[in-house]
């Protein structure tokens, strides 16, 4: 800091600065995305291992015996869910209570803003079943949870077997000192949320269901189990929640170290784990594996039932079983004896989760990155902006001479309109952009041969398009801009992206980080006096919705199912939609945040671009 | 002549409709003597010494004790005979001399930390609570002035064997004759449910009261779980439940005697007992007119040729009637800043209401906002005729509400309360934060209307006469129920890593605050070279001659 008091050094370091500083934004950048490339390899990464000591030296013996039985529960389930044309309540509740569980339903109804074409609903109505397990000698203050989904069609029912065998063996067991929740929710995340909000009490999403009746204290963790075939070859985890929510590190080491003991396959985003990392194959094995994550928390929607129990300070985690054309498989005993040994170990929890880390990624599912590792590549990009920022500051304020303290009355009186001006009004289209689709889609399937979801995406692509039109010209209209006029917006738009992208990278890496991968290049480098229709094309093709329909295609590709143009264009519709509800339904903040705050921001760029 | 004393030992066994089994122990120790006014007691009996002494010591008048593991659940096992909370309670009335209530209080708890080997001395006043009305004494005497009385729970309080064996040591015949043989602790902690209590209360003597008495009871109350799958007989014999059986009744005992509720079915077609006896007794328990199989263990007669009792019980696991009065409570909300704290008190009587008194006492650091309570049955405000609350002070005492609320028939009553979590001092969380700090249960007390009263279609033959007004003795009831405690997570500081913290927080403060608002705050200006003399001496000439410096 001496460096800074002494004017002569701060001069030199200031010119140095000023001089260098597109280089400098260049290597930053660069090494941004090396960082971030390097976390997938295996030698800078963390090996996982259990912190919770509750949960690591004790031995549990697993024995769960009744898998076959269970199965044939789950073909029960799936004759009386046929029958039933949905969940079949009546047999549930009779079957929870001969297995001597406190046996509860709740009734939930939810009318979706618009219809979801994705899972065909709009007015859902149903009901969640559920039983508790009482510990004995313990005062109700503590719960664990296991649900399974009940899905419309045939997929899950193994699920529901597994979960009512596993309620059966839990019952005729002694060392039970947390109750223990079984939950088959219907509707999967409509009815998990209905189910969470009557727990805990709270409504945040305008939802409407029944009062519950029983509970059983204040839930530790959660396991949802998804299962959709008698014999699976292997396990995979599902981490992600709501907002990019990640539950703790510890449950994560908890599968994988029962999965390790019993000798079953697991996978986290469906990808095993390679041993040679040290090749060109392993290593983007690896940063698949990590690609696929970071898009999946960037989304910011849950990915499994689990994803609701975050917002509670619940670490919960979906188990799904995957049947693929592997050799070895596993049968439903060993997934019952897997759970039986995780519930064992978290029945032995004297506080919740709290030792390992809650900020990671997963290159693999024995490796992990946490945020000390990461956020540093998030730290370059960032640091372009703060370089660009002091760039302008330097040239607004030294106009003709190296004056450090201008007169502030000179820049500021005609600067603050100019810039408020289109701030104002690209904050405008923002707010258009987040309320029109919604409360427009009525008008539009009126007047135009669209279904309401068409026409709630669509207003939502014109409003968006609309908006690129519309603020460049509004400064123009209302005085004359002083010169370098667009040095001031500049400077405040960089400032207001970068204090954006920190805030959003804190909370949810992913996402800050691809905003900061996309955004970064256009706010440094857009000025008036660039190519204008070269510029504008790459400003458009770095603009937020671009941005969303590579990662539509880069996630297919990712997961190995490319799609062609048309697809993935329809797929890129339906992942608006998906957004919006999810917004809606669940409590979403990707999708008002990227149409109140991001979007106004790049329009911000988009204006200075055309600044006359 | 000799102070009278009597000893009485009873268990009552009850099937519950869940299918699982009850059993209830009470040993009564009735002893003619005065404690009180100076009366130096040395002579102990049957009355233990150690509890004598503590009620002449601390002066004594009324004192209940429970050590309870586990939750009662009323909506499967029905009512009771004596309610607890999870954890331990203790309540004491005074007598009417004590000067310094608090600190005789404050000694006493540690006293019966060492009797019973359990943290009581945990109780202290951000604990402890004066209730208005909830707690009145159960003994005789009429003093009810709430400032001689003290009322606390230990929610977290775990009991275990090393709180039974000092318990038992408290009876006349220790564990080695009568029912107490019963008392192997590797059984009765393998239940759903264990409460143990200890309660003193003076007594009469006789119907004219002109002496009094002090009675000690002792009690145990045990569920055990028998859940088999399928739909068959439950079969329950004194040896599964206990692991003994019985061969003879404490000499000391006047009285002992096994009581098995056959009320449900007295026929014995769903409900068999072996061996069978004649012996029938009625009696009005929580409102219901029940009918029990007596054994009288006094008699050699019971234990029949094999000299040993082993009572055999078959029945049939049926629906109950939903209890009439019965409690919930959790915490609403999420995040750690503010929550809400909602009590349900259902009265799921058909047509009657009745007024219940509300007792919650919560610790300081859930800073209760009062001005968010409210009161609701049937989607109605229901305004309380009595609210006495007593707001806390931090580090000091807790929260006191208790209220007075009319239950509707068949209703739910919602009472909600939100709270702010208040951020600890960093030595003041337990060693383990991250587990949640518990809030004990809120008390229910209530006079409920009776079941035998409900009974309109009169199926038992009644002569016309006694049946139209209904009998005050038998149309209500008193009872308390007492809901779960609370787990509530606080604001915790990573403990995990301090010394980062505070390298991290010291190194910004020094080098990143400090030079910064050096840079903030200072002008930085080049300094001139100083002049030479002679240009110094021109600038003075200059200055007199009023033209600017060179």
């Amino acid at each position: 800091m001496g460096l800074l008091s002494d004017p002569n050094r701060r001069r030199a370091l200031i010119s140095l600065l000023t001089r260098l500083n597109a280089p400098i934004c260049v290597v930053c950048y660069m090494a941004g995305v090396a960082w971030f490339m390097g976390l997938a390899f295996e030698p800078f990464t963390l090996r996982t291992y259990m912190s919770e000591n509750a949960m690591g030296s004790t031995m549990v013996e697993e024995r769960f015996p009744a898998g076959e039985r269970a199965l044939g529960t789950g073909r029960e389930f799936s004759a009386h869910k046929k029958k039933a044309g949905g969940m079949p309540v009546d047999w549930l509740v009779k079957t929870m209570q001969s297995r001597g569980l406190e046996v509860f339903t709740q009734r939930f109804s939810r009318r979706l803003p618009f219809p979801d074409e994705d899972k065909e609903r709009y007015m859902v109505k149903g009901t969640n079943v559920y039983g508790i397990l009482r510990a004995p000698r313990a005062p109700r203050t503590e719960a664990l949870v296991l649900s399974a989904p009940c899905s419309p069609g045939d997929d899950n029912n193994q699920a529901v077997g597994v979960l009512l065998g596993l309620a059966q063996y839990f019952r005729n067991q002694v060392f039970w000192a947390k109750d223990i929740i079984f939950l088959v929710n219907e509707h999967d995340l409509i009815g998990m949320q209905a189910w969470l909000e009557g727990y805990h009490h709270t409504n945040t999403t305008g939802m409407d269901w029944s009062p519950l009746q029983g509970r059983g204290g204040s839930i530790q963790a959660a396991l949802s189990l998804e299962l959709s075939s008698d014999v699976v070859t292997s396990l995979d985890l599902v981490l992600e929640g709501l907002n990019g929510q990640l539950p703790n590190l510890d449950l994560a080491n908890l599968f994988y170290a029962f999965c390790q003991k019993i000798g079953v396959l697991c996978t986290t985003q469906g990808k095993l784990q390679r041993n040679d990392w040290d090749s060109v194959s392993g290593y983007s094995h690896a940063v698949q594996t990590m690609m696929l994550m970071v898009m999946k928390q960037a989304s910011g929607r849950p990915w499994g039932d689990h994803g609701l129990f975050l917002r509670y300070h619940i670490e919960a985690a979906t188990i799904k079983g995957i049947n693929s054309f592997r050799q070895y498989k596993t049968d439903a005993t060993t997934i019952g004896r897997l759970l039986e040994g995780m519930y064992r170990k978290l029945n032995n929890l004297l506080e919740r989760l709290h030792q390992s880390y809650f900020f990671y990624l997963m290159p693999s599912l024995s490796h992990f990155v946490s945020i000390g590792y990461y956020m540093p590549a998030f730290g370059l990009l960032a640091l372009i902006l703060l370089l660009r920022a002091l760039d302008l500051w330097i040239q607004l304020a030294t106009p003709p001479t190296f004056n450090l303290n201008p007169p502030p009355s000179q820049m500021s009186s005609p600067g603050v309109l100019s810039v408020l001006t289109p701030l104002v009004i690209s904050h405008l289209t923002g707010v258009a952009l987040y309320t029109l689709p919604i409360h427009f889609q009525e008008i539009a399937v009126e007047h135009f041969p669209v279904s309401e979801t068409e026409a709630v995406v669509l207003t939502a692509i014109a409003v968006y398009t609309a908006g690129l039109a519309l603020p460049h010209n509004t400064h123009r209209g209302l005085f004359v801009p002083p010169f370098n006029g667009w040095k001031v917006l500049k400077l405040v738009a960089v400032l207001y992206l970068a204090v954006l992208l920190g805030c959003t990278a804190l909370i949810n890496f992913s996402l800050g980080f691809i905003l900061a991968l996309t955004l970064v290049p256009v706010a440094a480098f857009v000025t008036p006096d660039v190519p204008k229709a070269l510029s504008a094309f790459i400003m458009v093709i770095l603009s937020p919705a671009c941005t969303l329909l590579f990662s539509v295609f880069l996630f297919q590709e990712l997961q190995e199912m490319p799609v062609s143009f048309l697809d993935g264009w329809m797929l890129y519709l339906s992942v608006i939609s998906q957004g919006i509800l999810d917004h809606a339904l669940y409590g979403s903040l990707v999708y008002p945040l990227v149409a109140l705050l991001v979007y106004p921001c790049w329009l911000l760029f988009w204006n200075i671009l055309f600044w006359k | 002549g000799c102070p009278k004393d009597d000893f009485q030992e009873e268990l009552v066994i009850r099937p519950l409709h869940s299918g699982d089994i009850y059993a209830s122990f009470q040993f009564r120790t009735l002893w003619e003597t005065d404690f009180m006014r100076g009366n130096k007691v040395s002579h102990y009996r049957l009355f233990p010494k150690s509890l004598g002494q503590v009620i002449s010591k601390f002066s004594v008048r009324e004192l209940h004790i429970s050590f309870t593991q586990g939750y009662w659940r009323t909506m499967q096992w029905g009512q009771p005979f004596l309610p607890s909370p999870p954890g331990a309670e203790l309540w004491v009335w005074f007598q009417d001399s004590v000067t310094d209530v608090d600190g005789t209080w404050k000694e006493l708890t540690n006293v019966l930390s060492g009797i019973f080997c359990a943290s009581l001395n945990f109780i202290d006043s951000t604990n402890t609570v004066q209730p208005s009305a909830s707690f009145k004494p159960l003994g005789i005497g009429n003093v009810t002035d709430h400032r001689f009385l003290r009322y606390a729970t230990l929610p977290r309080e775990i009991v275990c064997t090393e709180n039974l064996t000092p318990w038992k040591k408290l009876l006349p015949c220790g564990s080695k004759a009568g029912l107490a043989v019963l008392l192997k602790s590797e059984k009765l902690f393998h239940s759903s449910f264990h409460s143990q209590a200890v309660h003193i209360r003076p007594v009469c003597q006789d119907w004219q009261c002109k002496t009094t008495s002090w009675e000690l009871r002792q009690t145990l109350n045990v569920v055990f779980d028998l859940h088999t799958p399928g739909q068959g007989k439950l079969e329950w014999s004194l040896f599964k439940m206990f692991s003994r059986t019985l061969t003879e009744a404490c000499p000391l005992a006047s009285s002992s005697k096994i009581y098995i509720d056959i009320t449900d079915d007295p026929q014995g077609e769903q409900f068999e007992v072996s061996p069978a006896t004649h012996l029938l007794s009625q009696a009005m328990v929580l409102g219901d007119r029940r009918t029990f199989s007596v054994y009288d263990l006094t008699q050699q007669i019971t234990f029949g040729t094999v000299r040993s009792l082993n009572l055999l019980i078959r029945w049939k696991s049926r629906d109950m009637l939903r209890p009439l009065l019965h409690a919930e409570r959790y915490v609403a909300g999420y995040g750690l800043q503010t929550g809400e704290i909602h009590t349900l008190m259902y009265n799921n009587h058909p047509y009657r209401s009745f007024p219940v008194l509300l007792l919650d006492s919560v610790p300081w650091y859930l800073r209760l906002y009062i001005h968010t309570l409210t009161v609701t049955s049937k989607g109605k405000d229901n305004k309380p005729s009595y609210i006495h609350y007593q707001p806390s002070k931090d580090r000091v005492r807790p929260h006191l509400l208790e209220m007075l609320v009319q239950l509707p028939p068949n209703s739910v009553t919602e009472v909600t309360v939100q709270f702010e979590r208040a951020l600890l001092k960093w030595t003041e969380y337990t060693p383990d934060p991250n587990h949640g700090f518990y809030v004990g249960s809120s008390v229910i007390s209530s006079l409920v209307p009776s079941i035998v009263a409900m009974d309109t279609n009169s199926t038992r033959e009644q002569p016309l006469f006694s049946s139209f007004f209904p009998c005050k003795e038998e149309s209500s009831y008193f009872m308390r129920v007492y809901t779960e405690p609370l787990l509530v997570n606080l604001p915790t500081p990573d403990f995990s890593m301090p010394y980062n913290v505070i390298c991290l927080t010291c190194t910004v403060v020094a080098v990143g605050y400090g030079s910064l608002y050096n840079l903030l705050t200072r002008s930085f200006q080049i300094e001139e070279p100083s002049p030479g003399l002679a240009k110094r001496i021109a600038n003075i000439i200059r200055k007199m001659r009023g033209v600017p410096p060179l």
